[in-house]
Formats: structure tokens, C-alpha cells, sequence
């Protein structure tokens, strides 16, 4: 369901580094969640034994590592509305940092809505979500040319069901690279 | 309550044993293209009005009997407008088939106002159905007509004999033969199929359109009946076609950056309404299908969306935020003020002009639960027209006696039709995967060729 965009597999050791410094300043207390990881948290690891653990997994990039704080891309919304809560400026930022610091780097910011009301206005409602995330993007010094949108509005939920657990996962933007 | 539970692939017209088995063989061996989920429909209540009516089975010749009951095909078309009561078959008297057999006394003891007789005969290339239509009271001969018919056009057939009926005896077109577009996908499944399907009105023939791997939304008749306007998200983004049903041959009109969405062709099908997000946010624009030209109509930072052409193309009615809450306004189709139409509540999109333009069927949040309404464009007044929780995409059938929309049942896609007028309501609901987002042709698919 989620659109991986097939980047080529280049990514270097002083990539790794910086999302690892970036990681350090954004939630160095987050538990290490890598599967058959090292044990190590992520502000513990030394640099030089990054792009050792990279190969391990398969040339992981960051956004596809549990323990990389870019590893959560997923922004959640109250009911029709764009407005970013504030436990998401964390994440946003962080992102927008890397973005900052990898002008060469494109990310589609998707929006999407939860099933209620109709379909077309809940297209619109996606981009509005997506476009907000883009404008604090913007506003943190990410270039124009490295975002762009994409509204699913209700048509691709992440959980199916007609509650309102369900809703509160479906109204969301996700970050792809 | 009335229950009419049509097994549709059974009722398939021209069942002769060799092309029965191969058919089945198809349903088992391939997917998408040969095993077309089925329709069932579903029909309840207005029986209080419904007029009693008699149609007796169609009288065959010997050798070249069809398997296809029209008699039965007709009483169910007008069943399920809720005007009628066709009476059962095994409570018919006698079965006459021509008029100098028809004892006028017997059906006015049996209580039926109207009595409609028929018989089919082999001709060539397929066959010759005649029909005729008597008020039982006055003892009169009201219609009558001849049609041919191809084998598997005999369905067909009957849907026409029965707006003839439903015509002459309630002064309004009836929608037998129209069709209904929507989407289908299959649910729960890894890998999303959604196509684009049409099924003549009765939930019968269901043909796929179009089908992807990605979102499929918002199709769209044009006024001709001949092509649907639809967004595809297959290549990655939305994008609007118009795809011409006989031939399949679809044009891409719209792609440009952001949404591309909500297409309307214009009453005299030269226009197309559309929402584009392409200078930022989303605007309602008209496309000149002849020329190209593209005119954009609104200029506001809200979202603009959902347009719908007034039936006398005087009209663009659409849904905007701009006073915080989804609201109906209106706006000359060539551009100028909005003016707002909806009144009550705090969520009212997507709306429908009726066939005679005089209201809109729209969708309104109700103490948290999202119905169909009608909003009475001279009174102002509103009216719900469906019960659900979450009942979406209404669209008038086209003599404006039903609406059709999107409505869960059990949890599932199906979609519900209900009477403007009347108690009637029907479901239609696919044997697996879901069904949504309908619309009703427009009558023009018909064909009026039966007026004598």
C-alpha cells in the first residue's frame, strides 16, 4: 500500500553520518528497534561502524531503519483539519533537516483522509494535509524543487473498519522518499 | 415487505447447453474479464401506493422458446419503482396472449388496474415481441407495440416494454433501460483491484470499463450516455478520461499538477466542469471539450470542489469551505458571485441537481451520521432521503423519481436506491468486493423507438 519510490541504492558512509547526528539531536533516547540489531542505541553507535551494520541489513537507508528517527514518516490529523499537532514539529523537522542537508534527495509528501463525508472533498482535504507539511517544510529551509504533493484522499486507507481507531490512522501524511 | 432476489448470471439470455458449459468453464479458468461479480438486488417497502398490475407470462411458439422470462423481467422493473404491484403469476386466472382472448371481467375480479399481455415469435435474426397494455376498468387497449429483438437483446427488450408502461400509465419516463456506472474493487486484498463498472439498472450485465491497481473515482455520464468522464490514479496521480463505452477508445483530458478531480459534462456535453489544484489550491474550471480551452470559474484560498451543472446549464452548483464548514453554493457556469444554497447543519457536499432542477440531492452530516438529502431550492427546506452512517455520491436517476448513492451494509460497499416519492428502496450489492461512488445514465441510452 505504501509507494516506495525505487531510488538507486547509493547511499554513502557521511550520508549515514549525518542522519545519525541529526538522530542525536532529535530523540537520542529513542530504544533501538532494529531487527537482530547490534544492541546498541542510536546515539551510542560510532560512526565508522555504520555502514558495516548498512550491509548487514542490506544497504539500508535511513528512512528504512527502525532506528533511525527518520524511520517514523507518518503525520496524524484531527478530523477534517491540516493542522500539524504539535507532538508531529519533531518529526517534521527532522526530516526537513536531512532534506536540508541532501539537496539532491525528493520526498512526495501523500496526503490522506479518513472515509467520512465524500470522496472528492476528502482529495482536496489530503492535499491541504500534504501541503501544510510542505509550507513547515518550507518555512525550515527545505528547496521547492525537493517536495511535492499527492492527495489519496479516503481511497487508500491504512486500516480498514468503520470506527473511529480506524479514522484516526487513516487521516495522515506520509512522508516517501 | 417485498423481496426480489435476482440471481443475475442465471438469468443470462441465450442459455443453450454448449454455450452454457463453456461460459462455465470461463467463470472457473479466468479472472476479471468472464467472472464479473454479479448485482443483487434487493427491494423494500412502498407497496402502499403501488398500483395492482397484471403481466401475464409472454406467449411462446413451440420449437424457439428463449429462456428468458420477460414477463416476469417487466414486473420486476416496475416492482421496483414502487408505483406497481405486479400480481404473482400462479394468481392469474387464465393467460391470455392476444387481445380477443382477454376476458376483461376476470382481472377486474382478481382487483388488477392495469393488465399488459405479449407474445414472442421467431423472425429473423432473432425474434418479434409484441406487446399490449389495457385499462382493466374502462376495458380499453391503452398501448401496444412490436419490437425485434436479438437473443441476447430479449433482457433489453423487456426493460423498454416496461418504460413504455411505467410511461403511459404515470406520465413519466421510466428508467428500466438505463444503467448505472460505479466502482468495485475486491476487498481486503494485497493487491487493490478496482474497476469501473456499468450494469443496466436492474443490477444485471455488469461490464467492466476500465480496471487498475490504483484508485478509480467520480465517474461521470456524458449527456449522450455514450462516454464516461472518470479520475484514475494508474499512473501514480490522478488524471481525468472520457472513455467512449462502445469502442473503449479513452482520451486523457486532465493531468496537471495536484488534484485533477470531480468531472461533470455540461447539459449539452461540449463542456467539462472539473476541480484542478494546479495554482495551488483547489478551483473549479470548465474545459471546452472542442476547443481545449480551459477557464478557471472560482478564486478562493478554500477548497472549491465537486461541481454539478443546473439541468438548463445556467448553473454551477459546487462544495466550498470557504465559510469553514463544506457547504452547497452556486455560481452563473460562466463564472461570477457564489451564492450559497445550503442552509442547515455544518456539513453539506457533493451535490445533484435533480432532473427538473427545482432541488439537489447532497450529502449532510446528521448528529454525526453522513445521509443523503434533498435541499428544495425554492423553500430552502431539506428532507433525508437515506438512513445510513456513512451514505455518499447520490446521483438522480434521470426522470428524477429515485436517487442512487453509496451506503455500507454490514460493513460492506453497496449501494442504495431510494424513491424521492414514496416509500420504495432498493439495494444492490455485488457477491463479493465492495461496490461505490454510482451514477445513473441518462435516459438517451433507451432509446424511445417504441412509440407507435
Amino acid at each position: 500500500m505504501i509507494f516506495i519510490p525505487d531510488l538507486p541504492a547509493r547511499l554513502s558512509g557521511p550520508l549515514i553520518l549525518t542522519a545519525i547526528l541529526v538522530m542525536g539531536c532529535a530523540s537520542a533516547s529513542k530504544p533501538n528497534e532494529t531487527p537482530g540489531g547490534s544492541g546498541l542505541t542510536p546515539g551510542g553507535r560510532q560512526p565508522g561502524t555504520m555502514p558495516l551494520t548498512s550491509e548487514r541489513s542490506g544497504g539500508m537507508r535511513p528512512w528504512e531503519d527502525p532506528a533511525s528517527p527518520l524511520y517514523e514518516r507518518t503525520i496524524y490529523f484531527d478530523y477534517d483539519t491540516a493542522q500539524i499537532r504539535p507532538e508531529y514539529v519533531n518529526l517534521i523537522r527532522t526530516h526537513a533537516r536531512y532534506l536540508g542537508d541532501h539537496p539532491d534527495l525528493r520526498v512526495t509528501l501523500e496526503g490522506h483522509a479518513d472515509e467520512r463525508g465524500t470522496r472528492e472533498y476528502n482529495l482536496a482535504l489530503g492535499e491541504r494535509r500534504a501541503d501544510s507539511v510542505r509550507q513547515f517544510m518550507l518555512a525550515e529551509g527545505v528547496r521547492a524543487t525537493q517536495l511535492a504533493t499527492l492527495s489519496y484522499g479516503e481511497e487508500r486507507p491504512a486500516v480498514l473498519g468503520h470506527s473511529e481507531e480506524s479514522w484516526r490512522l487513516n487521516r495522515r501524511v506520509i512522508i516517501q522518499y | 415487505m417485498m423481496r426480489l432476489v435476482a440471481p443475475l448470471a442465471v438469468l443470462i439470455p441465450d442459455y443453450r447447453y454448449g454455450r452454457a458449459l463453456i461460459a462455465a468453464l470461463l467463470f472457473l479458468g479466468l479472472p476479471s474479464l468472464w467472472a464479473q461479480p454479479r448485482l443483487n438486488i434487493e427491494v423494500s417497502g412502498g407497496t402502499e401506493m403501488a398500483q395492482p398490475i397484471a403481466i401475464v407470462p409472454f406467449g411462446l411458439s413451440e420449437d424457439q422458446s428463449p429462456q428468458v422470462d420477460l414477463a416476469a423481467i417487466i414486473a420486476a422493473d416496475l416492482a421496483r419503482t414502487g408505483r406497481f404491484r405486479p400480481l404473482a403469476t400462479r394468481d392469474l386466472l387464465d393467460r391470455p396472449t392476444r387481445r380477443e382472448e382477454v376476458d376483461f371481467r376476470d382481472w377486474s375480479l382478481l382487483g388488477a388496474n392495469n393488465l399488459a399481455i405479449g407474445r414472442i415469435e421467431p423472425a429473423a435474426g432473432g425474434y418479434q415481441v409484441s406487446f399490449a397494455l389495457f385499462d382493466v376498468f374502462r376495458a380499453t387497449e391503452i398501448a401496444n407495440g412490436t419490437l425485434t429483438s436479438t437473443a441476447s437483446g430479449l433482457r433489453q427488450t423487456a426493460h423498454r416494454i416496461a418504460d413504455e408502461i411505467y410511461e403511459r400509465l404515470t406520465g413519466q419516463p421510466g428508467v428500466a433501460s438505463t444503467r448505472i456506472a460505479y466502482v468495485s474493487s475486491r476487498d481486503s486484498s494485497p493487491d487493490p483491484e478496482i474497476s469501473l463498472r456499468v450494469a443496466d439498472a436492474d443490477g444485471s450485465n455488469p461490464q467492466t470499463i476500465v480496471s487498475a491497481a490504483e484508485p478509480i473515482l467520480s465517474p461521470a455520464w456524458s449527456p449522450d450516455g455514450r462516454r464516461l468522464a472518470y479520475v484514475s490514479f494508474e499512473n501514480k496521480r490522478p488524471a481525468i478520461y472520457i472513455q467512449e463505452l462502445a469502442t473503449g477508445r479513452r482520451e486523457l483530458v486532465a493531468s496537471y499538477p495536484g488534484i485533477n478531480g470531480s468531472p461533470a459534462f455540461s447539459p449539452d456535453g461540449g463542456r467539462l466542469a472539473m476541480t484542478l489544484s494546479k495554482d495551488g489550491n483547489p478551483e473549479i474550471y470548465v474545459l471546452d471539450l472542442a476547443s481545449g480551452a480551459l477557464r478557471r470559474l472560482t478564486d478562493h484560498f478554500a477548497i472549491d470542489t465537486e461541481p454539478t451543472w443546473s439541468p438548463d446549464g445556467q448553473w454551477i452548483a459546487f462544495t466550498s469551505d470557504r465559510a469553514g464548514t463544506p457547504q452547497i453554493y452556486r455560481m452563473p457556469a460562466n463564472g461570477g458571485p457564489a451564492e450559497r444554497l445550503s442552509r442547515e447543519g455544518d456539513y453539506n457536499a457533493r451535490a445533484s441537481y435533480a432532473p427538473d432542477g427545482r432541488s439537489l440531492a447532497m450529502v449532510s452530516r446528521v448528529k454525526g451520521a453522513f445521509r443523503i438529502a434533498l435541499l428544495d431550492l425554492e423553500s430552502g427546506t431539506t428532507r433525508l432521503l437515506s438512513r445510513g452512517e456513512l451514505d455518499e455520491s447520490p446521483s438522480f436517476a434521470p426522470n428524477g423519481a429515485m436517487v442512487i448513492y453509496a451506503t455500507l451494509h454490514q460493513g460492506r460497499g453497496v449501494l442504495g436506491i431510494a424513491a424521492v416519492v414514496g416509500g420504495v428502496s432498493q439495494r444492490l450489492s455485488q457477491e463479493s468486493g465492495e461496490i461505490r461512488d454510482p451514477a445513473w445514465s441518462p435516459l438517451a441510452l433507451g432509446g424511445r423507438a417504441l412509440r407507435p
